[in-house]
């Protein structure tokens, strides 16, 4: 069963002179539990777009997104908040951690969302999550106190506290060095592996695409499988 | 439940760590707070002061006033007649404070020489009916009534034209008229810069004694005082008539009236201009404060676009950002006016604003619970309004262009 499906999904803007943008064409794609798919596209190729609807933040303008099978227009604007705080993790290029904030409260904050005992226990769980990213010593450093990769291992650790089943890392190695790149993908591949999330990468850098087991490539706002990409093993060599 | 918990955490986190900006913003709300409940507060002095004024000038409310006269030949009734008439009339409806009120004038000799004294003859009821105040010395009691030597209490001009003798030491006057005597004096009033004219009190029955009954005829009757429950003055008021005019018979006509400051002109809270300023100036101080606040909230929410996208992509809610941008806003702005009526409370303790506003008022009024209550209110009205347009910015917030923003 598919964890996220799109059927000819497309998604189009209207300009100030009432002429239409189309941003993304007929887009059929498919993400399983536990797959790791690459998505590479240049500058204005419609990635964030695709981001947007993939992380269910936007909805399509004709075509159907189906989450779990359940198709995105049965969905509430609440009902999809919640559905994506649940069930969605975010990487960010630029980390995005909360300023002002240790790590610790950053992984915490996506627990003020949820309910219950991960509410009530969020310390601990940000903490355990943490460990698991290999921060167990700089939980109360704050962020500016933090090398790149270790802000950025803060995200992970922060967009798998609530225990994702579709992990949407865009550009997730676009603010760091190769070494550091490629280690921090080697984690996030190994965690999503691990706790069998489905990844999904959204780059342009064909060294990050090529950990993926799928590859797609994004042009013009048409979603195509992608052939040529290096091996992992060429990647992390 | 959790949601609320949730919430609450949230608001309180960012607080904490938006902490410099919430400061600066909660000095300009808490100052706007403090001045609404300060100048409600001092508002409530003044009123309380001007509201003594007005009650020593014309009595304290419900004062009623009573004159009675011959319809056909216009003259005054007897006064021993008059005077039973009106004790009768206090007694029937219960009435406790009562007083006849007399104003003359008299020569006085002075060290320097003889002056005309202006003469205010009373019972003792009347120092609480028209909060008579004193700068030393004691009021008129019953007993007084009965002094061989008249208790008298002279205003402060002419205490010190007499000297400034020491009370203690029961300084007296030489009472002029029919029967001479010699005054002692009990008290002394105070006489406020324009006062510049010797006064005094003496008691009506002391007064009455100096007097021959032609000149009591010819002066004519004392004004009839009598100080009544205002919810019962409107019934009371052609029932004393009555029967007063009763006992006096049918040539005489009784006419009672209110003359307290509450009945004067058309019925319209006197005070109302008062009132209608010290509103205006808290209002115009609160909007200012509102003004300074909503401002400083919107550079805030621009400030706080990925923070807010972030938040977003964490499965925040629309409703949950707004709540919480809402509550940010509440939450601080409820402290600030909690520290601003503080503030308020204390300023208005001040001995020097409490002497200078209150002018001597007798009954200083508590800090007026209303003042808090509007200075917390407005606090957190002002809090929702100038969050509201923030939170709905907030809400507003296109997720992915405001992580990349």
């Amino acid at each position: 069963m598919a964890l996220l499906r799109l059927e000819g999904v497309a998604r189009s803007v209207q300009l100030p002179d009432f002429s239409t943008l189309e941003i993304l064409r007929s887009i059929d794609f498919e993400a399983e539990v536990g797959d790791h798919v690459s998505i590479v596209g240049r500058s204005g190729s419609g990635k964030s777009t695709l981001l947007n609807l993939l992380g269910l933040l936007d909805v399509p303008t004709s075509g159907r997104l189906f989450f779990d099978e359940v198709p995105l227009e049965n969905l509430s604007s609440r009902a999809r908040d919640r559905r994506r705080g649940r069930d969605i993790g975010f990487i960010f290029q630029q980390f995005n951690l909360l300023p002002g904030r240790t790590a610790l409260e950053n992984v915490a904050t996506p627990l003020l969302y949820a309910s219950g005992r991960e509410f009530w226990n969020r310390q601990r769980i940000a903490g355990e999550m943490l460990e698991r990213v290999g921060l167990g010593g700089r939980m109360h450093s704050m962020p500016t106190q933090l090398s790149g990769g270790e802000q950025q291992r803060v995200a992970i650790a922060r967009a798998l506290v609530r225990g994702p089943r579709l992990i949407l890392a865009d550009e997730p190695t676009g603010a760091l060095d190769v070494e550091t790149g490629a280690s921090v993908m080697g984690l996030l591949d190994d965690i999503a592996e691990q706790s069998g999330a489905a990844l999904i990468t959204i780059t342009h850098d064909p060294n990050v695409a090529a950990l993926a087991r799928r590859h797609y490539r994004l042009d013009g706002g048409v979603l195509s499988p992608a052939v040529e990409v290096a091996s992992p093993a060429e990647v992390l060599a | 439940m959790t949601g609320f918990f949730a919430a609450i955490a949230e608001a309180w986190s960012e607080l904490r760590i938006h902490r410099t900006r919430v400061l600066l913003s909660l000095i300009g709300v808490g100052i706007a707070v403090a001045a609404l409940t300060l100048v409600t507060a001092l508002g409530g002095m003044v009123q309380q002061s001007q509201t003594e004024t007005f009650e020593r000038q014309a009595g304290r409310p419900a004062m009623l006033q009573l004159y009675a006269y011959n319809t056909a030949t216009g003259t005054n009734p007897d006064l021993a007649d008059l005077d039973a008439a009106f004790a009768g009339a206090m007694e029937r409806y219960r009435i406790d404070y009562s007083s006849r009120v007399a104003n003359n004038s008299w020569r006085i000799q002075f060290p320097n020489g003889v002056t005309d004294v202006n003469i205010m003859a009373v019972d003792a009821d009347y120092g609480t009916m028209h909060r008579v105040q004193l700068a030393q010395g004691s009021w008129f009691t019953d007993r007084d009534a009965q002094r061989l030597a008249p208790a008298v209490i002279v205003n402060e001009f002419m205490w010190r034209q007499l000297g400034s003798p020491p009370l203690d030491t029961h300084p007296t006057i030489a009472l002029p008229g029919a029967i001479p005597a010699t005054g002692v004096i009990i008290a002394v009033t105070p006489s406020p810069v324009w006062d510049e004219w010797p006064s005094m009190y003496v008691m009506w029955n002391a007064y009455a004694d100096r007097m021959t009954p032609e000149d009591l005829q010819n002066w004519g009757p004392p004004t009839y005082e009598a100080w009544v429950p205002p919810e019962l003055a409107e019934q009371l008021t052609p029932l004393i008539s009555q029967d007063v005019a009763g006992a006096l018979g049918e040539d005489f006509q009784v006419d009672v009236n209110r003359q307290d400051y509450l009945a004067w002109g058309d019925g319209s809270d006197p005070l109302l201009p008062l009132k209608l300023m010290v509103g205006g100036v808290a209002i115009l101080i609160l909007l200012l404060g509102a003004l300074g606040l909503l401002t400083i909230s919107l550079v805030t929410v621009r400030y706080r676009i990925r923070e807010i996208g972030i938040r977003r992509s964490f499965g925040a809610t629309g409703g949950r950002v707004f709540f919480s941008v809402m509550m940010e806003s509440v939450v601080a702005t409820f402290v600030a006016g909690a520290v601003g009526v503080m503030i308020a409370v204390l300023l208005t303790r001040l001995p020097i604003v409490q002497e200078y506003l209150l002018q001597g008022a007798q009954d200083v009024p508590p800090f007026p619970w209303e003042a808090v209550v509007v200075g917390l209110v407005s606090a957190t009205l002002v809090g929702a309004l100038a969050g509201l347009l923030p939170a709905l910015v907030a809400v507003r917030v296109k997720v992915i262009d405001a992580i990349r923003y």
